[in-house]
């Protein structure tokens, strides 16, 4: 199922930042997405399922939670697993696109993990 | 334990820079930080001097720091295209100091900037910009649009310190004398605070803005077109009529423009809606600016070399291009061959190049460098100079002392250790005679 990618800058991501970047909670809050209850249910994943992003450049697992966002759209704060699925193509301007990519999702693992945030 | 309480301290935690922090200490770690937001206050309480810190590590074993600053100084020294990396978080001398570095080995200096708001830069130099202070927004600006930004979440005191909520001069009612329209792809936090919000379609930000730009000149629009971006022609001309009825209007943007495609197309089209209303009243428009001292940065980049970011000094004198001299397109390519990282961790496309990172945390995420140093953290144990996000300075006052240096500090001695070392470019014959 595709999706519109749209990283974000959130307020638990720049607390984590700051308590520590190899702490669990900024790994968690840096791997979890939104996305519309709509959508998790036509991919046929619960709240808190394991989703694998795929870009032409790369993939990355994920939590996915929902939350009161578009549908057809996914949101996650940027860190290291967002690095992994745009490249370093920056169209001559210096800037990786980041947001507004395509991607391919399919679900890893139906059920909740433990670790997944709750939307922000 | 010492009781301390330092007023008027500036919180270096995001772009707004909001210097009246009261900061309390128990000598050690800050244990309050009174009217910082939530950013603000782990900036404090998580960056207090950690007792626990070696000095610098290498290759992830405990190393002195003298063992450190030569193994960083022989590592520039040694690279063909060293790169010197801004995470934007150091002091304004810490950045001034980086650029004399990368002189001194011939490298590149870029900053976090190119990896987002540099493209605001380009549509700067493409477009110009009308600009004005915060302090200007609080006491004169009577309509504020918020486009592709959501500082609820990432700017948690602009909107009460700076723009929506404090009474000024000229509006003296606050939140009641003002008008804040938010433009998004999304219903965010901050569309609770606005009068107005719009949903944009993603990706037609320059669609949207352009439109505008035509209507304020009176040209035609093409009505499906304008569709297209989730705005209706007539949504347009009633926002454009608000903004041309406001007595002094802002519009401030995020990533929202500026790391979508096209991003300086984005901004660019902005900066050019808000210079076309200023033939009908006063219209500035400002970037969204992150970490805390990442304006410093670019300061510091423009008053030395001329730009703000993506700045090659491997001729011996500044040429700015980015795309090429931009760390993303330099890694992508796999053009340099060392990297100092300064106010952070190394990203993990520094994995293949040895780097060297100064900072107040010795973090990993997903590269293991060669060299980490740490350093007392800026602001809360390390004095200086930061600049806000409309560029202007700040004074920083330290509640805390640090046995660790400070970024300058390490900046200096490795710039010292590699001016011992054979200068990386040719002598010219005779020219100690003309010296």
């Amino acid at each position: 199922m595709r999706f519109l990618l749209m990283p974000i800058r959130s307020n638990k991501q720049g607390v984590q930042i700051n308590v520590g970047k190899d702490g669990a909670d900024y790994n968690a809050v840096v791997n979890t997405m939104q996305a519309h209850p709509d959508d998790l249910k036509e991919l046929g994943a619960a709240s808190g399922a394991t989703i694998r992003v795929r870009t032409d450049v790369g993939e990355a697992t994920f939590q996915v939670v929902e939350a009161k966002v578009s549908r057809g759209m996914l949101f996650v704060p940027y860190g290291p697993p967002t690095c992994q699925l745009y490249g370093g193509d920056t169209d001559g301007t210096g800037m990786p696109t980041s947001k507004g990519w395509e991607v391919e999702v399919e679900v890893v693992s139906r059920e909740p993990q433990a670790s997944a945030k709750e939307p922000q | 334990m010492t009781l301390a309480v330092v007023k008027h301290a500036t919180c270096t935690g995001c772009g707004c820079a909001c210097d009246d922090i009261e900061v309390h200490t128990d000598g050690a770690r800050v244990t309050r930080a009174v009217n910082a937001c939530e950013l603000g206050e782990t900036w404090f309480r998580d960056h207090s001097p950690n007792p626990n810190l070696p000095p610098a590590l290498i290759d992830s074993k405990p190393a002195s720091l003298a063992d450190a600053v030569a193994l960083a100084a022989d590592l520039l020294h040694a690279a063909n295209l060293p790169l010197i990396y801004d995470h934007g978080y150091s002091t304004c001398e810490a950045q001034r100091e980086a650029v004399a570095l990368a002189e001194s080995v011939g490298g590149i200096i870029d900053s976090y900037t190119s990896q987002c708001h540099g493209p605001s830069f380009v549509a700067t130099q493409l477009v110009g910009k009308v600009s004005c202070t915060l302090g200007e927004v609080k006491n004169r600006a009577d309509f504020l649009l918020y486009w592709g930004c959501n500082p609820a979440e990432t700017h948690p005191r602009h909107t009460s310190r700076y723009a929506l909520h404090p009474a000024g001069k000229f509006t003296p009612r606050g939140r009641r004398d003002r008008t804040m329209v938010l433009v998004d792809v999304e219903e965010t936090a901050t569309a609770k605070d606005a009068d107005q919000f719009f949903r944009i379609r993603e990706g037609t930000d320059f669609e949207a803005l352009s439109a505008m730009v035509a209507l304020l000149r009176g040209q035609p629009v093409d009505e499906r077109r304008v569709a297209e971006t989730g705005f209706t022609v007539a949504q347009l001309r009633a926002l454009l009529d608000r903004m041309k009825a406001a007595r002094f209007g802002v519009m401030f943007f995020g990533l929202g423009l500026a790391a979508t495609r096209g991003g300086h197309g984005n901004v660019g089209a902005a900066y050019r809606l808000a210079m076309e209303l200023n033939a009908f009243t006063k219209f500035v428009a400002l970037p969204m600016r992150q970490h805390g001292n990442l304006v410093g940065s670019d300061m510091v980049l423009r008053w030395t070399t001329g730009y703000p970011f993506g700045v090659s000094l491997s001729r011996g004198y500044p040429r700015y291009n980015p795309g090429e001299f931009t760390t993303t397109d330099l890694i992508a390519r796999g053009d340099i061959d060392a990297a100092l990282v300064l106010g952070s961790s190394a990203a993990p496309g520094f994995a293949n190049v040895p780097t060297i990172e100064i900072g107040p945390k010795l973090t990993r995420t997903g590269t293991i460098p060669r060299v980490q140093i740490a350093t007392a953290a800026t602001g809360v144990s390390a004095a200086g100079t930061v600049c806000r996000m409309d560029d202007l300075p700040m004074p920083l006052r330290p509640a805390l002392t640090s046995a660790l240096p400070t970024d300058e500090d390490i900046l200096n001695r490795v710039l010292a250790e590699v001016r011992k070392k054979p200068a990386w470019y040719p002598q010219l014959k005779g020219e100690a005679q003309i010296a």
